[in-house]
């Protein structure tokens, strides 16, 4: 889970690291109210998950309470690439003297953590990382081990901070590496941290990604999530404790349902193909009940796809390795049997595996008008795609 | 002689007494695997029957080794409590450690990891569904009535696409198939599994299975280019997947433009791959280069 910058910067302050933090606003009076509180300069920033505001318009600077006011005005309801701006975060003015970076994030090709330290902050960081590789430390660090001051102190000192703030961003980094650990993240970057006119190193901007893993003794998690924003399908199978994923596009009209996931990953590519075939017609949505695919699971799934006015038809894949395909097909009846008269477009299902004649002679003897039993996933595909184009 | 897994790997099962643990302790004694008895603090000295074999349950892996010999561990233990799980097996020196658990944290993977370098244990997963040595072992989860022995090497980050694959290809048969796992940070890798294929006199092929996310397969395959003479086919899944989502697998991800399925298709192919678009497909590349 990605956090917003204002809920990265809470959980720096909560650690400890000094941050520039004002209050965040969902409307232009609210704005206004916080900047008046504030005093002096304030600075109006987009919140959204997404790099790249301040060019797209999203970061403003204010010299007066009404001034903020027109700039959350104009914020507010900002598309920035694909992202709604719901909400600003109004922060104190900062009189920038140098900007640095530093983050630590999970390094997936070492299976190690790494930190990353720059002195010359102030520019996209791939930017940077492509033009001065020099300039930007990759200090690995030994999970085992951690950041304690003296490794932050050589990550620092690689990452070509002069001698006096060493001490300081050392400091800064420990703090960091206690956020990182203790909130389970796989990410926590600060770009820019900067050393203000007071002589103090602030983190101006932060960007933290959570591990959901960790949910279960991260109780704050839930909290941080943005609900708002959940697509309601998605917050629908959420509910439902399925692993579902809402695909968009003008013809992502082929609803999935599979088990495991590297199956319906590629589920969702031999749809597409069969689609180029079909009116281009793409899938409409990822969702993997598990090994179980249990009945109820299986109705959940389909209540959920069925929900889904993009989807003409439903592709149900699976492979019964650990599950038998008669109680998968058991599952299947049964979940139409539930749905009743909500189960109102064309499902094709292939079955392979474990048991496999039983669980076609189920499905065979339900004849349910709506089912179509294809023996192959290349065949099973074609047809719903077929069927998704004509029901379009 | 198969990879990491033969008829000389003596299984104990750590989390035998959960329900998990239970049912496929069953299902891996019903396929001729050699297990030998589990592992649980609290149920230590007691006895539980599997359909018909009472195994021991033991206090600790160490204690575990020393009373049966057991030289491989299959862990369901709750993610919660996997890494102490995992570091107990890397101390008590088990040559192999099978991790199935899903949904461990990845910062606990990172740190048991870690704890494992330069040490004597081999780990596979987290969350993943084990490995096969057909008519020889089986430790983990993988159904062992989908194919029998017999060429092929097969690894996958995927458990239903090793099932899939394995069924595709049943008529050839399998010198082991292994599940590497789905998550961020895995033990062993696409790179240790091929290189362990080809020195294994038994395998003759082998089928190669990515997924979005990372680069491991981009690795992978400059390893192949390098190193490995046995014929490979390769799939990658997830040429549809949004970038920035989540897809089931908690490594199944693609971050800006790295780790997309056609980079990775790419790299397999510039390495000399044959990659195939479906499951299907990659089944008979492999079937065309066999006969």
């Amino acid at each position: 889970m990605d956090l917003f910058e204002y809920q990265a910067k809470e959980l720096f302050k909560k650690h400890g690291v000094p941050v520039s933090l004002g209050e965040v606003a969902d409307t232009p009076e609210q704005a206004q109210a916080i900047a008046e509180k504030l005093g002096g300069v304030t600075v109006v920033k987009a919140q959204v998950k997404i790099g790249g505001r301040g060019k797209a318009g999203g970061v403003k600077v204010a010299k007066t309470p009404e001034e903020a006011k027109a700039h959350a005005e104009a914020i507010l309801g900002m598309d920035i690439k694909g992202h709604t701006v719901h909400r600003v975060l109004v922060d104190p003015g900062a009189d920038i003297k140098q900007e640095y970076y530093v983050s630590y994030l999970l390094d997936r090709s070492n299976r190690t953590f790494l930190a990353l330290a720059s002195y010359e902050g102030g520019m996209e960081i791939e930017q940077l990382a492509v033009e001065r590789p020099e300039a930007l430390a990759r200090v690995p660090v030994d999970a085992s081990k951690g950041v304690d001051l003296a490794t932050a102190r050589e990550i620092a000192t690689a990452g070509k901070f002069p001698a006096e703030l060493v001490e300081p961003v050392a400091d800064i980094l420990v703090k960091l590496w206690d956020v990182f650990v203790e909130q389970d993240a796989t990410l926590v970057e600060v770009n820019p941290l900067a050393r203000v006119g007071s002589g103090q190193i602030l983190a101006l901007d932060g960007k933290v990604s959570l591990d959901a893993n960790a949910d279960f003794r991260q109780p704050g998690n839930e909290a941080l999530e943005d609900k708002a924003a959940a697509n309601p399908l998605e917050a629908k199978a959420k509910e439902k404790g399925l692993n579902y994923v809402k695909l968009d596009g003008p013809t992502a009209s082929v609803g999935i349902i599979g088990n495991g996931a590297g199956l319906v990953m590629s589920t969702l590519d031999v749809v597409a193909y069969a689609g180029e075939k079909h009116g281009n017609v793409k899938p409409a949505n990822f969702l993997d009940i598990g090994g179980g695919a249990s009945a109820e699971v299986m109705a959940n799934g389909l209540d959920v796809i069925l929900g889904d006015p993009a989807v003409k038809s439903v592709f149900v894949n699976v492979f019964g390795g650990i599950t038998a395909c008669d109680a998968v097909a058991n599952g299947i009846v049964g979940a139409l049997t539930t749905l009743g008269a909500e189960a109102n477009k064309p499902l094709v299902v292939r079955l392979d595996g474990n048991n496999v004649d039983e669980g076609r002679r189920i499905l065979a003897e339900y004849a349910h008008p709506l089912v179509t039993v294809v023996g192959t996933m290349d065949e099973a595909a074609d047809k719903a795609a077929e069927l998704a184009n004509a029901g379009a | 002689m198969a990879i990491f897994l033969d008829e000389n790997s003596k299984i104990i099962v750590q989390g035998i007494t959960g329900g998990e643990g239970t049912k496929h302790t069953k299902r891996m004694l019903a396929s001729g695997a050699k297990v030998v008895g589990g592992v649980n603090a609290r149920k230590a000295g007691t006895k539980v029957d599997f359909d018909g074999t009472v195994l021991p349950v033991f206090g600790s892996v160490e204690e575990a080794i020393k009373e049966t010999g057991a030289n491989v561990s299959v862990g369901f233990v709750p993610p919660a409590f996997t890494k102490d799980s995992v570091i107990e097996a890397v101390d008590a020196e088990i040559p192999l450690t099978v991790v199935i658990t899903e949904g461990v944290p990845v910062h606990d993977t990172a740190v048991f990891w870690a704890y494992a370098q330069g040490k004597k244990t081999r780990i596979i997963g987290p969350n993943c569904p084990g490995i096969i040595s057909p008519g020889k072992s089986n430790a983990g989860i993988i159904p062992a009535d989908i194919a029998g022995p017999g060429k092929i090497g097969l690894v996958s980050k995927s458990g239903t696409l090793t099932y899939q694959m394995m069924y595709e290809l049943r008529d050839f048969g399998f010198s082991t198939a292994i599940g590497i796992g789905g998550d961020p940070i895995i033990g062993t890798t696409h790179i240790d599994a091929l290189e362990a294929f080809q020195n294994d006199p038994e395998t003759e092929a082998i089928v190669m299975i990515g997924e979005i996310g990372g680069d491991a397969e981009e690795r992978a395959a400059a390893y192949i280019k390098a190193n490995v003479t046995k014929p490979v086919v390769g799939y990658v899944a997830g040429f549809t997947a949004p970038e920035g989502k989540t897809m089931g697998h908690a490594g199944a991800i693609v971050s800006g433009s790295s780790g997309t399925a056609a980079a990775k298709k790419e790299a397999l192919e510039a390495a000399g791959v044959k990659v195939g678009k479906t499951p299907s497909e990659t089944a008979r590349l492999m079937r065309e280069l066999l006969s």
